[in-house]
């Protein structure tokens, strides 16, 4: 591969792929229509490989091969309505497909020119009937995707499509350039670590170069544990040779030949898709040796992760593609001066890598004009819970809470209210309603007592008990502590304890200000990143919902009626007509009374599994708070 | 305890590839993970005979061996059902009651998460986000996805596949 394949590549397909964005967009396409369709792993899961094989079969059956170009992409990131089929020209959204709706979408659209219409999100079409196109829906139009690029556009196993959006020329510019220059680009773009922490890329990048030894490795991070965030996964699924590049050109500006990623086993179309790409690359002459005739060399290995959350912790991380148990060391050294193998060694995470291309590309100075002062360019979000747009989402810095919730995720379902935006996963905290206004970035989060984190965003309404959030993620940390240290390992479980023993309802006042203390203890003494941050989602939810909290201790009430020591379930005599079906349902037969006549329930005996209340058919069963 | 007093049903074949795979291993760098994962895609966990074999081959501890393999919660040392139920516990489907969800399963089949029925068929897992927050609470088995699930499906997606084996025995 030199420069001039990779410009015939470019010129070859270029037009096919830019008519795959702008709708309706001049263009030089060869095909009259596109069909794409989402191969990530949310629709993968709704079966859209057979989506696309019908797709394919119906194309040569209609002998339509040559005018429709079907393509299997990666993540668009509206996974709530997967499996998703994107056509172009028109930018026809079609939501929730089934491989039996292929063929009326074959005949109707792609033979017939019309859109089907009845099958379209029905977002898309408005009372008059007009369809508007995927790129112009809230959902889309307000996001600027740098790191999701090619997501969703290219064919992620089809290292042409990447190529010929700019792909590896980013390389290419690199290798003519003096290192330090590579370095100093990157540097002043502001990039920050996407990971959570934010530690500034080109500093990073800096301290590897500098390091003096004759071997240096080059790493990505790729093992995301954060309950609910799949960013990553979808940079890999989607656009896997985006991050090959970046790793390339991080290796020749520090000075490295070797390469890892190091990725959760969890995602196993993540790991397929990096190996193909990987193998193409190499095929290529895009890794391996004296690459782009540049006379560097360059290879990457995968590593699988075993499912341990402290793994994303940089020195754990690079322990356990030593092959032993992930447990993080003490800091310095960092990992830039002694690494992988006591060997200097760079680590980025996948999201990161993602930017990486763009901004050798583009230039520094671009990149920074995107985002806030102190926190540049966009930051992906997956946004999941109480929210109708569950997906992932890509917004400059500096975006508001509300509009990614309101404008973009498209509000709470049902009509419920805005509690809380829960960021950062188990090290983050828990943003209430009166900061909905919050203009996320690294700072403005971290000032409120959440963090960045690596980008889950979880919505929650006002049936979510905030002391049962905090549990929840405390019981996460307690099962995914390594060990290694007494703050952690001890501490996490008192915490949680503590938080148990406030839903049971069996706290006092006093216990709330010691758990307060232990947090800070834990905060100050914990070994790595995961004990420090284990502490945030309790202190952030004391912080804003203290009445909450109280509530369970002094009132023995869960406000938001989900913690069942603090529960009871009953029946209303003037509604119960005495049908007898709660008590038929009942698996722990807590439910009397004779046929026709109100029925009650024994609270000793009931276990507020609350079957009772769906089954009743007159709505005479309620949940109420009360006292145990 | 359920599961773990099943005896060792290794076969001579397994044990060959087992050793093939150690000595292609054994000259890079950390290979104990990856023979670790080799190994338990042959047998479906790690006994303690398969641990000893690692341990020898790689000239490393057993107990070097036992802590990886009980440190990465991917490593099982108990055997896994003819179905595999995964039950999502991620923030997005704990919000919407996949809690609940592994309540019932846990009682139901009368294991806990890990463990496996005495007769083999079903295991169960509680796991971290499967990455599919968009169908929400999510429960797997044997990699087919069940998605908006409620606690009273449970035992209507189980009996298809007790259904299935009741079909092939009778």
């Amino acid at each position: 591969m030199d420069e001039k394949t990779l410009r015939k590549i470019k010129e070859r397909l270029g037009a096919d792929i830019a008519a795959r964005q702008a709708h309706l967009a001049k263009q030089n396409a060869r095909f009259e229509r596109q069909v794409l369709v989402c191969g990530g792993s949310g629709c993968s899961s709704g079966n859209s490989k057979k989506i696309y094989d019908e797709f394919e079969r119906e194309i040569k059956e209609k002998s339509l091969v040559g005018k429709v170009n079907l393509v299997m992409t990666g993540c668009f990131g509206l996974c709530a309505l997967g499996p998703v089929v994107i056509i172009y020209p028109e930018g026809s959204f079609y939501a929730n497909v089934k491989s039996e709706h292929v063929e009326e979408i074959v005949d109707g659209h792609l033979v017939g020119g019309k859109p089907v219409k009845q099958l379209l999100y029905k977002e898309t079409v408005n009372e008059n009937g007009e369809i508007t196109p995927l790129a112009d829906t809230d959902f889309y139009r307000k996001q600027s995707r740098l790191a999701l690029r090619n997501c969703g556009v290219i064919d992620p196993e089809n290292i042409e499509e990447y190529i010929a959006r700019d792909g590896y020329f980013a390389l290419l510019k690199a290798l003519n350039m003096p290192r330090d220059k590579i370095i100093e680009e990157v540097s002043d773009s502001g990039l920050r670590g996407r990971g959570g922490a934010g530690f500034l890329t080109g500093r990073k990048w800096k301290f590897t170069y500098d390091a003096q030894s004759d071997v240096k490795y080059v790493a990505c991070n790729a093992d995301e544990g954060d309950p609910g965030a799949f960013m990553d996964r979808s940079v890999l699924e989607g656009d896997p040779h985006v991050v090959l590049e970046a790793m390339s050109i991080a290796a020749y500006a520090v000075g490295a030949n070797h390469g890892f990623i190091y990725v959760r086993a969890e995602y196993p179309v993540a790991v397929h898709r990096l190996q193909v790409a990987i193998k193409q690359s190499r095929d290529a002459g895009l890794l391996g040796k004296n690459i782009l005739n540049k006379n560097f060399d360059f290879d990457i290995e995968i590593r699988l992760g075993a499912g341990a959350f402290v793994c994303g912790e940089e020195t754990a991380l690079m322990t356990s593609i030593e092959g032993k148990r992930g447990e993080p060391r003490p800091r310095p050294p960092f990992p830039a001066v002694k690494g992988l193998r006591g060997k200097p060694t760079l680590l980025n995470n996948v999201e990161t890598y993602a930017n990486i291309p763009q901004i050798i590309l583009n230039g520094s100075k671009w990149f920074s004009s995107i985002g806030t002062e102190k926190s540049k360019g966009t930051k992906v979000f997956a946004l999941g819970g109480k929210i109708h747009n569950t997906g992932l989402v890509e917004v400059p810095m500096g975006t508001s809470l509300r509009e990614i919730v309101y404008e973009i995720g498209g509000g709470i379902p049902k009509g419920k209210a805005f509690k809380a935006a829960q960021t950062g996963g188990p090290s983050g905290g828990c943003i209430p309603a009166e900061l909905i206004d919050t203009e996320i970035d690294y700072e403005s989060l971290q000032s409120i007592g959440s963090m960045m984190g690596s980008g889950g965003l979880i919505v929650m309404d006002e049936d979510n008990c905030m002391v049962d959030i905090a549990k929840f993620f405390l019981e996460f940390t307690v099962d995914e502590s390594c060990g290694k240290c007494t703050p952690c390992r001890v501490g996490t479980k008192r915490l949680y304890e503590m938080l148990c023993k406030i839903t049971d309802g069996k706290a006092t006042l006093e216990d709330l200000d010691k758990m307060e203390e232990l947090c800070h203890y834990i905060q100050d003494n914990s070994l790595c990143g995961l004990g420090q941050s284990a502490p945030n989602p309790v202190l952030s939810t004391l912080k804003y919902y203290r009445k909450e909290y109280e509530a369970h201790i002094v009132d023995k009430v869960c406000p938001a009626g989900v913690c069942k020591s603090l529960i009871r379930y009953e029946i209303d005599p003037d509604k119960c007509i005495g049908c007898n079906l709660c008590a038929r349902n009942c698996s722990a037969n807590a439910i009397r009374g004779t046929v026709k006549k109100p029925h009650v329930i024994d609270p000793e005996a009931c276990i507020k599994c609350g079957i009772c209340e769906t089954v009743c058919r007159f709505k005479a069963i309620k949940k109420v708070g009360g006292k145990v | 305890m359920k599961g773990s007093n099943l005896p060792f049903q290794g076969t001579v074949e397994q044990e060959r590839q087992l050793r093939d795979k150690l000595a292609e291993l054994k000259p890079q760098g950390g290979a104990l993970m990856p023979a670790l994962q080799y190994a338990q895609e042959l047998y479906g966990y790690l006994p303690y005979e398969v641990q000893k074999i690692i341990a020898d081959e790689l000239n490393v501890t057993l107990s070097d061996v036992y802590g990886v393999a009980t440190f990465y919660s991917q490593f099982s040392l108990f055997p896994k059902g003819k179905y595999q139920i995964g039950i999502c516990l991620g923030t997005a489907c704990y919000v919407n009651g996949s809690g609940e969800i592994y309540d019932k399963l846990r009682n139901v089949l009368g294991i806990e998460s890990g463990e496996c029925t005495l007769d083999r068929m079903f295991s169960l897992d509680a796991t971290r986000c499967v990455g599919c927050c968009g169908m929400a609470p999510v429960m797997t088995v044997n990699g087919d996805v069940y998605g908006k699930v409620k606690a009273d499906d449970v035992e209507e997606i189980l009996s298809k596949y007790s259904a299935k084996e009741n079909k092939n025995n009778g």
